[in-house]
């Protein structure tokens, strides 16, 4: 269990990496403060262009920031002058590099398009502003979960669509058998794209899109 | 200790009325709860953060709405839109909601009524600023006094 979470952890410490992106400075220092007090190590840019300085995608870097640490996860707001949130995620997922880190979208409106076609192209969630503790507090059990079954079935997200059917019918036996399975006994492993989670029905909050339900 | 009741009883109640009066919502709540021995004065530097965005952008809304030649609405909707966003994010509950009204009236390109919500969203902030600095204050005055702030649970 250690192994799997310094694959996803960077550094020695154990801390995920955040690198948030918001050209709000109000927003910023709340997104940096939810982070910190969920133990995270956080970045925070003011712009998609600086983050892709950051992350060293307009060089020939691996995703090591300035400071060496890897990025774990990406928070961007969606509605930022330049480079919207959404064209990021777009850079992010068609980089070699980097298109394996979670890019999580935050946007201060909730309107079902931008919604979808950002979880098109690859965005983990969409979160509605103003960004919760409960928000954050799930998105790091969310990564965590998802790196670690990644790391001991040996693949990637996306992957899975192939396994469909091995996928159903190993998960109602590790749902039985909690011991086999890195995830709490109370619910299934998360890390599985829409597609497969749409097959059995997941709880409520594994959904990407609860935040179109009413807010808590 | 007679000092430190009285001013707890002022905090509790600045804050009530702050709330039910609608000047705040419960994501300023969230905020308060967020500041810990880390960040002693995270709830105060977020607000000075906030009240130097609604300066700065009144000032872009009041500059763009006077252009004689035309006024460029998409100029004025983007500063409207950022400060729904940082006043949404800090609970100012009232100035997010002219915010939503004035960005119809962008929308619309009424000149009048973009006017008119700027007049609203300065009155709100004014009012707002004074009233957190008030709250500040207390909060400062309760700690020198060797009190708690009370309520933050």
């Amino acid at each position: 269990m250690e192994a799997a979470g310094e694959v996803l952890r960077s550094g020695s410490s154990q801390e995920l990496h955040v690198l948030a992106v918001d050209d709000s400075y109000v927003d910023r220092k709340v997104i940096e403060k939810l982070l910190k007090i969920s133990s995270c190590k956080v970045t925070a840019v003011e712009s998609g262009a600086r983050a892709l300085q950051f992350l060293g995608l307009d060089g020939e870097k691996g995703a090591l920031g300035f400071n060496g640490l890897k990025v774990n996860l990406i928070m961007t707001d969606y509605s930022m002058p330049g480079m919207t949130g959404y064209e990021l995620l777009k850079k992010i997922k068609r980089s070699s590099a980097f298109r394996e880190i979670p890019v999580v979208i935050m946007s201060s409106e909730n309107i079902l398009t931008r919604i979808d076609s950002c979880l098109e192209e690859g965005a983990e969630e969409f979160l509605v502003k103003p960004v919760k503790l409960s928000d954050v507090r799930r998105l790091m059990k969310d990564c965590i979960m998802r790196g670690e079954t990644e790391v001991k079935e040996g693949r990637r997200v996306d992957k899975r669509k192939l396994e469909d059917d091995n996928r159903t019918s190993s998960l109602s036996s590790s749902s039985s058998t909690p011991s086999s399975s890195p995830s709490p006994p109370s619910s299934p492993p998360f890390g599985f794209d829409v597609a497969t989670s749409e097959l059995i029905s997941s709880p409520p909050h594994s959904s990407k899109r609860a935040k179109l339900r009413d807010s808590d | 200790m007679d000092v430190v009741n009285q001013l707890q009883r002022q905090f509790i109640d600045n804050s009530a009325s702050l709330h039910r009066e609608g000047f705040l919502d419960d994501q300023f709540t969230q905020l308060q709860k967020l500041q810990d021995e880390n960040s002693p004065d995270f709830v105060v530097e977020v607000a000075s953060l906030f009240f130097e965005d609604c300066e700065k952008l009144i000032n872009n809304m009041s500059r763009a709405l006077e252009q004689q030649q035309g006024v460029d609405f998409k100029q004025v909707d983007a500063s409207v839109h950022q400060l729904k966003g940082s006043s949404s994010s800090i609970g100012a509950v009232r100035v997010k909601n002219i915010c939503v009204a004035f960005r119809s009236f962008c929308e619309a390109q009424n000149r009048e009524g973009c006017l008119r919500c700027l007049q609203q969203v300065t009155h709100e902030y004014s009012l707002l600023k004074n009233k957190l600095q008030t709250l500040f204050r207390l909060e400062k005055q309760i700690l020198a006094a060797g009190g708690s702030i009370p309520g933050v649970e």
